[in-house]
């Protein structure tokens, strides 16, 4: 009996060894072929008249399947192809993380989808750009006007040269058609019983939070938890405490900008000096992301700093005593507000119709389209007027349309590096606990940064 | 076992890394010089039989496995050329203090999830095991309860259990009185370890009960009757019958626990995303973050195959002990 066992195992390691590598060999050949592809489109050769471009069909792979999303997109899905019955679209509907986990493979593979919505930043465009699978829509982007339709801001977050070594300038690799912004939520029942305005200057609002929390109530409703709801606390401070160039160039930039700088560790201070004052939430590090919204849903806390996202829950709870309003700035700077857009719509490189796959992402984006997107609850991305309805509608959209015409938008301090979201949301909740000092948060975060840009990918 | 293999088994030397096909080739010859067998048809012919089942296996296990190990010794993003690194993947996971930190956290959570199930499973089944106690039943399948609900579940109701501001842990507290012991459990820094790792106690503890009962039940009740006409009292009968006929279940149970403990990835995905800091971070955990929110696949593959080659060793450890303590 073990004589046996012993044998038989031997034979089925020998087995496995051969099966192994005869499997490796193969997948070894494999990827050479990868970053071949059909490369770029030919020069400035556009077709823009995607009538002229006979029956195409296209695969167009998006994540926009909640609620007010979706809507959209099947309306606007219908609209495009009644406006040219030749192109017909193939939608495949998939959530966030189901595209995010499967958009590499599939960019890469043999029938990759013409359209689809890839995600900002190093750790997601960047590796489809460094190897060659997304298609470089400067050319699109002159024969249609897109980069007019955009604040200056938004634009960079959709830019890589291209071998993807920079960040927000380049190649265009993607156009947005919703965006957001981070602001404040207020309770103006418990504002007006302050005996409070919206405050008007960074001043105002600090002085705001200190007198909510003297008479006992919430300041700023906050659960972090979730660990990334750290990050819009400390980016909107650290803006009212750097230059708004300094920030953007720190995430966009090449490396050269330290983070270990004075209006940095000015606002890692602050934030320190919040949580253990307690202008949160009590016991914020265990409270989730929901919960903590919904408490604000339910008239718990003065402020609530967060994304335009939350617009339609919010005013269904609170209905007409929730207002919104930006961050402002200290006394004499400028306005800077924390925000993004929604996943960049790209064409892959391999495609066979880009003219007709370029039609598509213009239709989606064009000033017609932002209304639609509008109509269903979302936040348009371009800079094109749209109506909105009267109520938080209107005070997200009057924001965001301000922030826009102001080019004050700063994206998220996570697109910095492939790890910075762990990283920062890490430090965040150490410096938040009491765990770190703002000198070595700074530090931290400096560290990361330093090592992806001195070329350890 | 070494009797077994006289083909080469000679003391001292090392032998030279063969190619594969040799190594087939020698495992056959070396079957076929040892043969004592049984007259009638080829032994050997066995090994067809199992080929089907062994294809599936390969496909499906060995394979995937394969190429994990090769990823692990690359730095891949998944899409461009994978570049060989050797082990510098392992070196990064000692090096690089979050890492070590998740592995470190898994040891400490071997403690919730298999060391205290199996210990409290035990001093239950002890006073389970001399009293019939009416509705047993029910108290079984109530304990073995948590096994049967999704760890996501679990994971999303502890999640409330431990809200700091309306959980019913935290209320519970309030109301007893202990109300200074009140905090944000999951956001506690010195705490939120051992919060994640209760969670796992509960959910392992009727499993591992559920195993010794079965157990007990096919000790022999003479073994009992002897011990107690020798004037055993319930400690002495404990360890003197109880104990050392469980072993089996024992060590059934520690292995279960102690690899679930080791893969835990759902509960603190859902509870605290490794948060605060780095306090609950666990490997499975930065194997899906590394692989997929970073594009660190080489990494991934490695931090990977740490952990498997750490459930190998230390099952492999508890199945040992348990087979040499048997007569």
């Amino acid at each position: 009996m073990y004589l046996s066992r012993s044998r038989s195992m031997k034979l089925v390691l020998a087995i496995a060894a051969v099966f192994a590598l005869a499997m490796l060999a193969g997948c070894g050949e494999d990827k050479t072929s990868t970053s071949g592809g059909a490369g770029t489109s030919g020069g400035g050769g556009v077709n823009t008249d995607a009538a002229s471009l006979g029956d195409v069909t296209l695969t167009v792979w998006d994540q926009e399947v909640r609620g007010g999303q979706n809507s959209a997109m099947v309306e606007l899905n219908k609209q495009f192809h009644e406006k040219f019955p030749n192109i017909t679209i193939k939608r495949v509907a998939k959530s966030f993380t189901d595209l995010q986990t499967t958009l590499k493979l599939a960019a890469s593979g043999p029938n990759p989808p013409d359209v689809v919505e890839a995600n900002n930043g190093y750790a997601a465009m960047g590796p489809l750009v460094k190897a060659n699978l997304l298609l470089d829509l400067s050319d699109y982007s002159d024969a249609y006007g897109w980069a007019d339709r955009y604040s200056t801001g938004i634009l960079k977050m959709n830019q890589f040269s291209a071998d993807a070594a920079t960040f927000g300038s380049g190649n265009l690799y993607g156009v947005p058609m919703t965006g957001e912004v981070v602001g404040v939520y207020y309770n103006k029942d418990i504002l007006s019983k302050l005996g409070l305005d919206v405050p008007a200057t960074w001043e105002d609002f600090v002085a705001a939070v200190e007198k909510a929390k003297g008479a006992g109530e919430t300041a700023v409703q906050f659960g972090n938890l979730d660990k990334w709801p750290g990050i819009h606390e400390f980016e909107t401070i650290q803006l009212q405490n750097v230059d708004k160039d300094y920030a953007r160039n720190f995430i966009f930039g090449d490396g050269t900008p330290s983070f270990e700088d004075e209006g940095n560790t000015a606002a890692a201070t602050t934030l320190a000096d919040w949580a253990s004052k307690g202008y949160f939430t009590d016991g914020f590090a265990g409270l989730g992301y929901d919960p903590s919204w919904q408490d604000f849903g339910k008239g718990k806390g003065l402020f609530l700093i967060t994304g335009s996202w939350l617009t339609s829950d919010l005013g269904k709870a609170l209905g007409d005593k929730v207002g919104f309003f930006l961050v402002p700035p200290p006394e004499g700077g400028s306005l800077a507000s924390l925000g993004g857009e929604g996943l960049p719509w790209a064409i892959s490189s391999k495609t066979a119709n880009a003219d007709a796959a370029a039609a598509y992402v213009n239709f989606i984006t064009s000033d017609e389209a932002m209304q639609v997107v509008t109509d269903n609850g979302n936040l348009s991305a371009s800079k094109a007027p749209v109506t909105v309805p009267a109520g938080l509608d209107t005070e997200v959209y009057e924001a965001w349309k301000k922030a826009n015409d102001e080019d004050a938008i700063v994206p998220y301090l996570d697109w910095a590096t492939p790890t910075m979201y762990d990283t920062s949301t890490a430090e965040i909740q150490k410096l938040m606990g009491g765990q770190t000092s703002p000198a070595d948060f700074v530090s931290a975060i400096q560290a990361d940064y330093a090592k992806f840009h001195s070329g350890a990918r | 076992m070494r009797s077994s293999t006289p083909a080469h088994a000679e003391p001292g030397v090392v032998a030279e890394p063969a190619p594969a096909e040799l190594l087939l080739g020698r495992a056959l010859r070396s079957a076929k010089v040892s043969r004592r067998d049984p007259p009638g048809e080829p032994r050997h012919v066995g090994y067809l039989y199992i080929l089907p089942a062994f294809a599936i296996y390969a496909l499906f296990v060995l394979a995937p496995l394969g190429f994990a190990v090769w990823y692990s010794l690359h730095t891949w993003d998944g899409l461009l050329p994978m570049e060989w690194v050797g082990l510098d993947n392992y070196k990064e996971i000692f090096r690089s203090g979050p890492l070590r930190q998740a592995f470190g956290h898994s040891l400490v959570l071997i403690v919730f999830y298999a060391v205290l199930p199996v210990t409290l499973g035990l001093i239950m089944v002890a006073a389970l095991s001399r009293a019939r106690i009416r509705g047993q039943a029910a108290f079984r399948t109530v304990l073995f309860l948590p096994q049967v609900i999704p760890l996501v579940v679990v994971a999303v109701v502890w999640r409330m259990i431990y809200a700091p501001n309306n959980g019913s842990l935290n209320d519970f507290l309030g109301k007893v009185g202990l109300g200074s012991l009140e905090r944000a459990w999951l956001g506690d820094f010195n705490l939120a370890l051992y919060a994640v790792g209760f969670i796992g106690t509960w959910v392992a503890t009727g499993l591992a009960l559920v195993l010794f009962m079965s157990g007990v039940q096919r000790i022999p009740q003479s073994l009992y009757d002897a011990a107690r006409v020798d004037g055993a009292g319930p400690v002495r009968e404990f360890f003197a019958v109880t104990l050392p006929n469980l072993r089996g279940e024992i060590a059934v149970a520690l292995t279960l626990t102690t690899i679930a403990a080791l893969r835990n990835f759902d509960l603190v995905y859902i509870t605290t995303q490794g948060g605060p800091g780095n306090q609950t971070s666990v490997p499975a955990f930065e194997v899906y973050n590394k692989a997929f929110q970073q594009g660190q696949i080489g990494l991934a593959a490695a931090i990977g195959i740490t952990l498997a080659a750490m459930i190998l060793v230390i099952t492999f450890g508890i199945t040992r002990i348990s087979e040499r303590g048997r007569a």
